[in-house]
């Protein structure tokens, strides 16, 4: 054999820590180059509390590897999923482009449990930022390994051979070449990556940082892709399950006798679980709606309004999370001193796609269809909950009709797996709209404070913050001031038990939307007892230049006027961090005094995300979070009373529209020396306190609440007449 | 039939209450039911009948319950999984088809409505494996994320041509209005939909 036996053979030995790991990783081992790629310690460190909560180790299993086939293809197999973000395409590309084949050559793998590493799940913009660097480093070994096999099949030296396209070639003789598929061919090569392989340059990348269109854009038009209500089984049927009519209320009795008129129906219970069965889903969902239950349910005197004051009684003692210099001398430097509370609201997330999933369970073994964000996990949840074995039981993702954080919950997937095994049927829960607007995890309402003053020269002084439920990401302020105190709620959003009357989760940039709409409308209040415009404000109390450089992007392609607010233009501007991105944008609105109303005219946005790997994607998750986070700014608000969830569709529940579409500019600072950072939610962190600010620049009335709908504009301009 | 629970003690537990019936199996993809006219009467009482309409240009006859939607037949008895169910009450527009040209939301419409009619899904619109130029310009403009609304999307979209082929921003806003992206890729939509309405006057296809 060739002289890289030896080395084949000690890799092959030492590389598969579980029995796990290799009886996957040779499942799909059917000859070729393939090279393992472990976490990275960014990587690593993250995901250390998930792996220990889901009692996996850490640190020796691998978290991705890629595979130069026989046919010359490359395969990637990856545990993450593509809900929308575009991740199949820039994970692909940065393949591509160490690798030096073509993009079309690159099939991707994602999430199913028994072809992929493990993976936490898809969330918090981290794809890019942690799988980037070691996907590229891995692709960088396997084109090491392809070249060694072509020095040695040409009889040329290595640092003599050229890749373009997959063909490798000798440049002193350019018709003497071989391609990846002919080397791959007859190969078992496996290479675990432990040590940093030579990666390309940013300057000769020929794939990163060009603009890309979808890879899945084809199927999606045609109709082809396939959710997971679209998966078919033989024998299917759907359910329907009885819901409570409101959180924490218990089953009483139970009239089933109804169902008997829908032809086919059959009833299944599984200790809580009741559900309805039938070979259609309109037929389920006509079976369920004949089901009379009483319920017996808990009293619970809150709702939208009362929340706030309720969730700042059961707030435990904040903690510190940041602090410095020393509030007393802070305060006594300040000539101005400003107060606020703010407030936001329950979110729901509300893809469209709602929460589904077919499960099957035959020969012990469990297969579950899932839109989730979160594929390993609900491996665990499933295998729990059937008694399985976590081997026994296979997810696949496939298309996630949206996620926003509200699929890292499996609820859905769950019902489905009990009901397969109970009936031995395969099973389809799809959630309605209701049961979806019900179960969400919705993002958490949640309270701010903030006490901050300002002196001479327009300089803040001191800045006191707590923030309550909204959680930390986002709280800590990057202004330079000298005496300043950062404090939170503990228990993260979620709080203890009695906190919130429903459940609670990650939505889009948890936390930091409420945090980053509260610390920059109280910038702006300080800037007006300056009496200095909100951007010079910004300017004279920010020492980071690459925030300052963000800044004055997002003043500069907007066309911001100094002036002073409130200047009656409706301009807006508020910065923020988030996924290791800094952001910037500039609004302008106009209010329709007599009903306080707000239409958005114009959005541009700025942002330093590093080395950006497909600019079209980049793009296209700003423009996405600038519309998604009109949403959350003006309208969009659950509605409750104790644990009944008032909205249950998109007729009272508004997410914004066409009709709400502004102008929306986006540039991306040109920062491809630094490594790549989140794309997927920073820009929706800003929306609602452009807004804020821009709406008290039209009309000089200042909106401490979100959403900021027309009726508390309204009160805002009224509280200006008292 | 009634049955009782008195509390967490005395939780549903065992075996399930009802023994399964033979339950028709997966349905058939049925083309064609050439069944007699006269309604029938199942089990329970629900009557079904032929219905014969268009659907993406073959004439196609299935005996359904003709109160039933036509969403849930499409995507149930006939196969065709690309109309997408999003919220049940037409107020989404994941589900939107044509009909007769028109954009409908097959969530709401019985089957005894498209009777005689013609039905074009989102299946129905590329040729020859040629894109239809709404989803050429959807592809070009990454008029998509997660792109479960997009069928929906495209299909609106195209109804608005047919009835308009030189439609306004304001125009195609207006019509757009009630499908819902929740990814935020609005923008792009309209871009879509403009580059596609010139494509189509230079007489690409329409």
């Amino acid at each position: 054999m060739t002289r890289f036996s030896k080395e084949i053979l000690e890799y092959l030995g030492i590389d598969f820590p579980s029995e796990v790991s290799r009886r996957k990783f040779l499942k799909i081992l059917g000859g070729g180059v393939v090279i393992t790629v472990s976490a990275n310690d960014l990587l690593a460190l993250q995901e250390a509390p998930a792996r220990r909560r889901f009692g996996r180790d850490l640190p020796e299993d691998f978290n991705a590897f890629l595979r130069v086939g026989e046919d010359g293809r490359v395969s990637c197999f990856t545990g993450k999923i593509e809900m929308g973000q575009g991740v199949v395409t820039s994970l692909a590309q940065m393949l591509a482009d160490e690798l030096e084949v073509p993009l079309n050559s690159v099939d991707m793998v994602m999430g199913d449990t028994d072809l992929c590493p493990w993976d936490m799940g898809t969330f918090g913009s981290m794809t890019t930022r942690f799988f980037g660097p070691p996907l590229r480093a891995a692709a960088a070994e396997a084109r090491e390994v392809l070249l060694e096999l072509a020095a040695e099949k040409l009889d040329v030296a290595k640092d003599r051979l050229e890749v373009t396209d997959g063909i490798v070639l000798n440049t002193a003789d350019p018709e003497q070449r071989v391609s990846y598929a002919e080397l791959a061919g007859g190969q078992t090569i496996a290479r675990r990556l432990d040590r940093k392989a030579v990666l390309e340059s940013v300057e000769n990348f020929t794939i990163v940082g060009r603009p890309v269109k979808r890879m899945d854009s084809v199927i999606k038009v045609t109709g082809e892709a396939k959710f997971a209500g679209d998966i078919r089984r033989e024998g299917m049927l759907y359910a329907r399950i009885l819901r409570p009519p409101a959180h924490g209320a218990t089953l009483g009795e139970v009239d089933a006798s109804g169902i008997e008129a829908v032809d086919g129906a059959t009833m299944v219970v599984d200790d809580e679980l009741v559900a309805v069965l039938h070979a259609t889903p309109d037929g389920a969902a006509r079976a369920i709606a004949t089901v009379e239950a009483t319920w017996e349910r808990p009293e619970l005197d809150l709702d939208e309004d009362s929340i706030f004051e309720h969730l700042l009684k059961v707030a435990p003692a904040a903690e510190m999370l940041d602090r410095g210099g020393n509030l007393d001398t802070g305060m006594s430097e300040s000539s101005g001193e400003a107060r606020h509370t703010y407030l936001d609201g329950y979110v729901a997330h509300a893809p469209i796609e709602t929460h589904t999933a077919v499960a099957e369970v035959a020969d012990g073994r469990c297969t579950i269809w899932a839109s989730t964000q979160t594929p390993f996990r609900l491996q665990t949840e499933a295998a729990e909950t059937l008694g399985l074995s976590e081997d026994k039981v296979r997810v696949i993702p496939p298309f996630v009709g949206g996620g926003f954080g509200g699929k890292t919950a499996n609820g859905q997937a769950i019902e489905a797996a009990r009901l397969a095994k109970r009936t031995g049927r395969p099973v389809q829960v799809a959630w309605s709209r209701a049961e979806e607007f019900f179960y969400d995890t919705f993002r958490p309402a949640a309270v701010v404070k903030i006490a901050a003053g300002v002196g001479e020269g327009g300089r803040i002084t001191y800045w006191d913050y707590t923030t309550y439920f909204a959680g930390a990401r986002g709280a800590e302020q990057f202004y330079d001031i000298p005496h300043h105190r950062t404090t939170a709620a503990p228990g993260g959003w979620r709080g203890g038990p009695g906190t919130h009357p429903f459940a609670t989760g990650a939505w889009r940039a948890p936390g930091n939307n409420t945090n980053t709409f509260a610390r920059e409308s109280h910038i702006d209040i300080l800037a007006v007892q300056a009496g200095i415009d909100p951007v010079e404000f910004r300017l004279r109390n920010l020492a980071d230049p690459k925030m300052r450089r963000v800044l004055e992007t997002t003043a500069n392609r907007f066309g911001w006027l100094e002036v002073g607010a409130p200047s009656g233009r409706g301009q807006g501007i508020a910065l923020g961090i988030d996924a290791g991105t800094f952001v910037g944008l500039a609004v302008e609105v106009d209010v329709e005094r007599a009903t306080g109303r707000v239409t958005v005219k114009r959005m541009v946005c700025a942002q330093d995300m590093g080395l950006v790997i497909n600019p079209d994607g980049a793009t296209i998750q700003m423009e996405g979070c600038l519309t998604m986070g009109l949403g959350y700014a003006l309208a969009e608000e659950v509605r409750f009373s104790g644990g009944e969830v008032l909205d249950a569709n998109f007729d009272s529940y508004e997410i914004p529209r066409f009709s709400w579409l502004p102008e929306i500019e986006t540039v991306i600072i040109d920062a491809k020396k630094d490594p790549p950072q989140g794309g997927g939610e920073p820009a929706i962190i800003v929306v609602g306190a452009a807004i804020a600010n821009a709406i008290f620049d039209a009309v000089g009335a200042r909106v401490y609440r979100m959403p900021m709908t027309a009726m508390r504009v309204k009160q805002a301009l009224k509280r200006l007449d008292l | 039939m009634r049955m009782e629970t008195g509390g967490a003690e005395k939780k549903w537990v065992g075996g399930p209450l009802f023994t399964f019936s033979p339950l028709p199996l997966f349905p058939a993809l049925c083309k064609c039911y050439h069944s007699p006219d006269k309604p029938n009467h199942s089990k329970g009482g629900h009557m079904t009948k032929p219905v014969r309409f268009s659907l993406n240009g073959t004439t196609t006859t299935i005996e359904v319950e003709e109160n039933r939607m036509l969403l849930w037949v499409l995507r149930t008895e006939l196969g065709l999984t690309g109309t997408k169910f999003g919220c049940g009450e037409g107020l989404c527009g994941s589900c939107t088809v044509l009909v007769d040209g028109a954009p409908e939301r097959s969530c709401q419409l019985p089957m005894k409505s498209v009777a005689g009619r013609k039905v074009v899904t989102i299946e129905g619109l590329a040729k020859n494996g040629k894109l239809h130029p709404v989803q050429a310009a959807f592809v070009e403009h990454d008029a998509l994320q997660c792109g479960f609304c997009t069928p929906g999307m495209i299909l609106s979209a195209h109804g608005l041509l047919l009835a308009n082929p030189k439609p306004t921003r304001q125009q195609i806003l207006d019509h757009m209005e009630d499908n819902l992206c929740r990814c935020g890729a609005h923008d792009r939509i309209v871009k879509a939909i403009e580059t596609a309405a010139a494509e189509m006057r230079k007489g690409v296809r329409s």
